[in-house]
């Protein structure tokens, strides 16, 4: 692995840390849009999202009196959480030194780290809306774990490896197949990337109406830099969730050797595919209507099922053959 | 895997689909659904036997897929549906008990299927012989939601299910059989669904309701008489 | 009796009997003698520490001795390998916290009636008979020491025996070690039985027909599963380990069921050799399900000790998943998937022992400064007892199998083995292997959920109840104990590599094989399976968020922006929140338990009473109406029948001897 410690590769691996920081709120300004003109509306420019962040970015920071350290951190550990885990991503190249860092079960294992921050920060300054996020918001991760690892296994035992670099490789270098599992794989990690991301019919990203929302009632209580913070994490987690998709299902375009051509081309075809994806999301959730809070499991449910018939035809249909 | 052909690539992808659909069978709550989900499970076996077809290039199976699709995907689904329109059934809804517990159940199946078929798929057959696993799973998950459901005209549905899995059995292992034996089977399966009709009726008239756990107080009420 | 790192071991031992003939001794507990004694058991835990090291450094030296103690026929073998040694370091680590902990614990006692020489006393005698399990190298002196750990253990569960809780759980828990203990011992006695002898050396040279393996096998595995805690017998321990004062809590589910991961090891991988499937599947299988049942009935519990106690059960259930796929996969002739399996297990065990002691003694702390112990009425403590509070959140983190930390780097690797199954030719496993992972996955994400709630309600919001709002800050002796634990977590859970270069050994003892780094630069990447395979950056995981968190801070909050203007909470605009209006931990864990409705046995409803409405609630394990009451109900039934023998005359009872002893006669002639 000596050539995980070059400077060249290194220095590509933050370049796309930043890329991927950079990118987070445009996909969200492009899913706005995209919705809006679904619904007839001419919806916000693209870069609404960036004016948000830089305006509370600039604002002051209220802090309940009631609020602990804890509350006070969380924002910090939830953003450089969901940030590394979407850096050590392979985005745009497999071989990146920072894949090896982190591979699919530490990026679970980032994901869940913000979230139990989040949560904690929902419960912290004693409100019952932050409490109630907070246990909505860990119900549904606890549903949503098994269907995610299951799908993600699904598709490292096709691969026999956990690097996602590794796994894409895998699937650019070999002849193109029908393979019913990663099918299987694909629709239950969309409806895991739906209801982690909080996205209808799960959660209402716009909502704050107040017995229906699960991750706005966690941040309630935030403002200024600490609220840019936590919005940008969800951004962030967004975007990976449409990579995570768009890069294990659909491998092509990824660079295979860290040339800038290639960079390039791998970056505009993320692009695309992203954009593909905003679309198709903003298209659910324009026809589907927000689920009861437990009509969730059965979604969740949904999702595990999917994993596991992934699991099976791999076993059964793909290895007898 | 990679040395199938795309179209027996294919086949896997459909007949895991069969199987899905076996699942949503066996936790859909509505009844209108249900139906849907069958139509869907009868129009995918005929297009896994489409696909063997041309895989294997045997034309007559293309009769046997059409057959299937008209009869599977439109006639049975149609007539059940009018059934269930005509005893106003249209809005019932049949909550199961545990609906993860069916479906773990369902699971277990599965891989105990699985295991049970690994000799028969030693033996050589076709390349898509690891298609019984998923077929006998599909009759056995048929059967499982005979079990589950109260309701006659689910319980209907899950016979047909059942009968998907062996067809599928039937086409993908050893290249379907003689036409004259799938045309006999496939009218078979017409009557069945004619004279399951007729006994909706009848059970209505009888007992005024759909629901089979009530059938056994026919017993109780003839010995009371 | 040449070996220093042999010679350290009995020296722990001896001290560790000193400290309680000590204790023991004085009658009247004085300040200065608690000093000496707790110095005494810190430099048990020392020694113990450094023997270990000392064995899992030595390059796989066996060292071995006789006793001048036992019988005469039969004298008392000590061995030290890697194994012991290994379990030697884990029990010495906790030790020495404890003896930071205690001083500062106890005396809440001394004001008290209750009897601390006796506390000490069998403090010591407890950890006497856990350091002698570990070292011992024959059946005799194993269960000689078995029981010792397991009496004296009863007796610190009884230890505050004016509540009738107490007595009760310490006799359920008397009653499970004994059915355990004979289970183990009737398990030493098939081994011995082919090996011709009750060491451990003779009963490894033993060839035992399949079968008899296998009733040895499970001989085995029903006395240590009971020991340590797995569904479906597990019912003892949430009542027993929180009944204990709170180091000791912290001894028994951190260090004693450790012990019995101990015996099971070594009986099965290093006793019984040769692997069955079978034996894997049914490790696994039971670990699942204690792994997910322990975790969710922790997630019901707002006792504090009680819902840790849970957890104990929902770990110890961890540690055989990995063990279990260890021997699947040793059963199947994958042998470094087996080590990496194995390795997990061992990890997890380490792991456990501290971040749950770490969490008893915040539960310690929090008793001590509140005399509080229901979650629901705790709340805000951070603030009022900061150090505890952080040190509470290292051991939540870790336990929540998070990274950086300790508890997700054991988890990790348990998944890597679990992600091995590809590897293995039976299809049935190898669907069934990820599922065992899903199972692990749904267990993680649902202790991070309890721990949300623990941490969320005792120590986050406001204070519910007027102890709590009085709560101060424990001694500094205290701190430091939990301090030394927390740094421990984050040490193990950012040098993994080294980690497992100790544990190394001890998986080259039992399957001949340990892990080799692969890379070059070994410590800053974990790579268990071929290094494009898998890896885990630890360090530098630490090092980015490390570097994020100031950089982020000192981009945003420096200078003038660093301060934070304070008010009131927003709460959508309603009137200020009051304590009252807070989340509880039972509001918190509704929705689980909604969803999980069909595993526990919920009786809730609301009674009214006098024109006031009040929820009644009560969660009740499973597995006493499934189990515990049938086998009860069995054995009060047999001991019916046999009550009629008991006819209150002299003669008849003398007529049953007579029959009893011509049968005898009859067998034997």
């Amino acid at each position: 692995m000596d050539h995980l410690l070059s400077v060249w590769a290194w220095s590509l691996a933050v370049l796309q840390a930043l890329l991927v920081l950079a990118a987070a709120p445009l996909l969200v300004g492009w899913v706005r849009r995209v919705k809006a003109r679904l619904q007839n509306r001419k919806g916000p420019p693209l870069t609404q999202p960036y004016r948000e962040l830089a305006k509370l970015l600039t604002k002051e920071a209220l802090v309940a009196h009631t609020a602990s350290p804890v509350f006070r951190a969380a924002p910090y550990i939830v953003f450089g959480a969901t940030w590394i885990a979407t850096a050590t991503l392979p985005s745009l190249a497999t071989g990146l030194p920072s894949a090896a860092v982190a591979d699919v079960v530490v990026l679970a294992g980032f994901l869940a780290l913000a979230r139990f921050f989040l949560a904690l920060a929902g419960l912290d300054v004693g409100t019952a809306f932050g409490g109630m996020g907070s246990s909505r918001e860990m119900m549904i991760s606890a549903l949503a774990e098994p269907a995610m690892l299951t799908a993600v296994f699904t598709i490292t035992m096709t691969a026999h490896t956990t690097n996602l670099s590794g796994v894409m490789e895998q699937l650019l270098g070999a002849p193109l197949a029908l393979r019913p599992s990663i099918l299987f794989a694909l629709g239950a990690l969309a409806l895991v990337a739906i209801a982690e991301t909080g996205r209808i019919p799960i959660d209402n990203p716009a909502t704050h109406l107040e017995l229906t929302m699960i991750h706005e009632a966690m941040i309630l209580e935030y403002s200024g830099r600490h609220l840019a913070l936590m919005e940008w994490a969800a951004q962030l987690k967004l975007l990976l969730y449409g990579t995570l998709i768009a890069n294990v299902f659909f491998p092509w375009g990824v660079a295979t050797v860290l040339k800038p051509s290639a960079l390039a081309f791998a970056a505009l075809a993320l692009a695309g595919k992203l954009a593909v994806l905003g679309v198709l999301l903003a298209l659910a959730e324009t026809t589907l209507a927000k689920m009861r809070l437990f009509r969730a499991p059965l979604f969740l449910n949904l999702a595990f099922l999917l994993a596991l018939l992934g699991m099976f035809s791999h076993v059964i249909l793909e290895v007898g053959a | 895997m990679t040395h199938l052909t795309l179209l027996d690539q294919a086949v896997f992808v459909l007949a895991a689909v069969v199987l899905f659909t076996c699942f949503a069978l066996l936790t859909q709550a509505r009844l209108v659904a249900t139906l849907r989900t069958f139509a869907w499970q009868g129009g995918l076996v005929a297009a896994v036997t489409a696909l063997m077809a041309a895989a294997h290039r045997e034309p007559h199976l293309y009769v046997t897929a059409a057959l299937t699709l008209v009869l599977k995907a439109g006639v049975i689904p149609w007539m059940l549906h009018r059934w269930v329109r005509r005893l106003g059934l249209d809005r019932h809804v049949e909550s199961l008990a545990s609906p993860p517990a069916v479906t773990l159940a369902g699971v277990g199946l599965v891989i105990f299927c699985y295991w049970v078929v690994l000799p028969i798929e030693r033996m050589e057959l076709t390349a898509t012989r690891n298609v019984i696993a998923v077929s006998l799973a599909v009759v056995v998950l048929g059967l499982l939601m005979m079990v589950t459901r109260r309701q006659a005209v689910s319980q209907v549905v899950g016979f047909m299910a059942m009968e998907n899995g062996l067809f599928l059995a039937a086409v993908t292992a050893t290249s379907g059989m003689p036409l004259v034996v799938e045309l006999g089977v496939a009218f078979d399966i017409l009557v069945a669904a004619v004279l399951f009709g007729v006994f909706f009726l009848q059970i209505r008239d009888a007992i005024d309701s759909l629901d089979v756990d009530r059938l056994n107080r026919l017993a109780e009420g003839m010995e009371q008489e | 009796m040449t070996d220093p790192a042999l010679v350290l071991a009995l020296g722990a031992v001896v001290v560790a009997l000193a400290a309680s003939s000590l204790a023991v001794s004085t009658c009247a507990w004085a300040e200065r003698v608690g000093r000496l004694y707790f110095l005494l058991l810190g430099l048990t835990g020392v020694l113990a520490v450094a023997a270990g090291m000392g064995a899992l450094t030595g390059g796989g030296t066996v060292a071995t001795a006789q006793l001048p103690l036992g019988l005469p026929w039969l004298p008392w073998r000590v061995r030290l390998d890697a194994l012991s040694g290994f379990f030697l370091v884990l029990i010495g680590i906790v030790t020495v916290a404890v003896a930071l902990f205690g001083p500062g614990y106890v005396r809440e006692f001394s004001r008290s009636r209750d009897p601390l020489w006796l506390l000490g006393g069998l403090t010591g005698l407890f950890l006497t008979g856990m350091l002698l399990v570990v070292l011992a190298d024959d059946a005799f002196l194993f269960m000689v020491a078995w029981e010792l750990m397991s009496v004296s253990s009863y007796f610190l569960v009884v230890f505050q025996h004016e509540h009738a809780a107490n007595r009760r759980a310490a006799f359920l828990y008397l009653l499970m070690a004994h059915v355990g203990g004979l289970s183990i011992l009737l398990g030493y006695g098939v081994l011995a039985a082919f090996g011709h002898g009750f060491t451990f050396e003779a009963m490894r040279a033993g060839e035992l027909q399949p079968v008899w393996s296998s009733v040895a096998f499970g001989l085995a595995f029903l006395g240590f599963g009971t020991k340590a805690g797995l569904v479906p017998l597990h019912a003892w321990l949430p009542e027993a380990h929180p009944a204990a004062p709170s180091h000791v809590s912290a001894l028994m589910s951190g260090v004693m069921l450790k012990v019995a991961v101990y015996g099971f090891i070594r009986f099965t991988f290093d006793l019984l050799g040769d692997a069955r499937l079978g034996w894997g599947v049914t490790v696994l299988l039971v670990g699942s399900v204690s792994a997910l049942m322990g975790v969710l009935y922790a997630l019901m519990q707002h006792d504090l000790k009680r819902l840790l106690a849970y957890h104990s059960v929902e770990n110890v259930g961890i540690i055989f998943i990995g063990l279990g796929l260890s021997l699947v996969f040793l059963s199947a002739g994958l042998t470094v998937a087996g080590v990496v399996a194995l390795i997990a297990a061992l990890y997890h065990t380490l792991n456990h022992a501290l971040f749950k002691s770490l969490l008893f003694f915040g539960a310690g702390a929090v008793l001590h400064a509140t005399h509080e112990r229901d979650i629901d009425r705790m709340g805000g403590l951070l603030r009022r007892m900061p150090w505890t509070g952080l040190f509470f959140l290292v051991g939540c983190i870790s336990i929540s199998a998070l990274p950086p930390f300790n508890g997700f780097v054991s988890e990790w690797l348990t998944f890597q083995a679990a992600l091995q199954a590809w590897s293995l030719k039976s299809g049935v496993l190898r669907s069934l292997l990820p599922i065992t992972a899903a199972m692990l996955a749904v267990t993680g994400a649902l202790a991070a959920a309890c721990f949300v709630k623990v941490y969320g309600v005792a120590f986050l919001g406001q204070a519910r109840s007027r102890h709590v709002r009085r709560a101060r800050e424990v001694s500094l002796g205290m701190r430091a104990g939990q301090a030394l634990l927390a740094a421990l977590c984050l040490l193990l859970g950012v040098l993994p590599t080294t980690v497992v270069g100790l544990l190394n050994p001890v998986s080259q003892l039992l399957l001949g094989q340990g892990l080799d780094p692969v890379t070059t630069e070994s410590w800053l990447w974990l790579t268990p399976v071929p290094a494009e395979g898998a890896s885990y950056g630890a360090p530098l995981v630490l090092l980015s968020l490390a570097v994020l968190w100031w950089g982020g801070r000192w981009l945003l909050a420096r200078g003038p922006r660093a301060a934070v203007r304070r008010c009131d909470a927003w709460d959508c605009g309603f009137s200020p929140p009051n304590a009252r209006m807070q989340y509880t931990a039972t509001s918190f864990a509704q929705p689980i338990r909604r969803v999980f409705g069909p595993l526990f046995r919920i009786d809730e409803r609301v009674e009214t009473e006098g024109g006031r409405q009040r929820h009644f609630l009560h969660v009740e394990d499973r597995a006493w109406d499934l189990l515990y009451a049938p086998v009860a109900r069995l054995v009060e039934r047999s001991a019916s029948r046999v009550v009629r023998l008991q006819t209150g005359q002299v003669r008849t009872y003398l007529a049953w001897s007579l029959a009893t002893l011509l049968v005898l006669l009859w067998i034997i002639s």
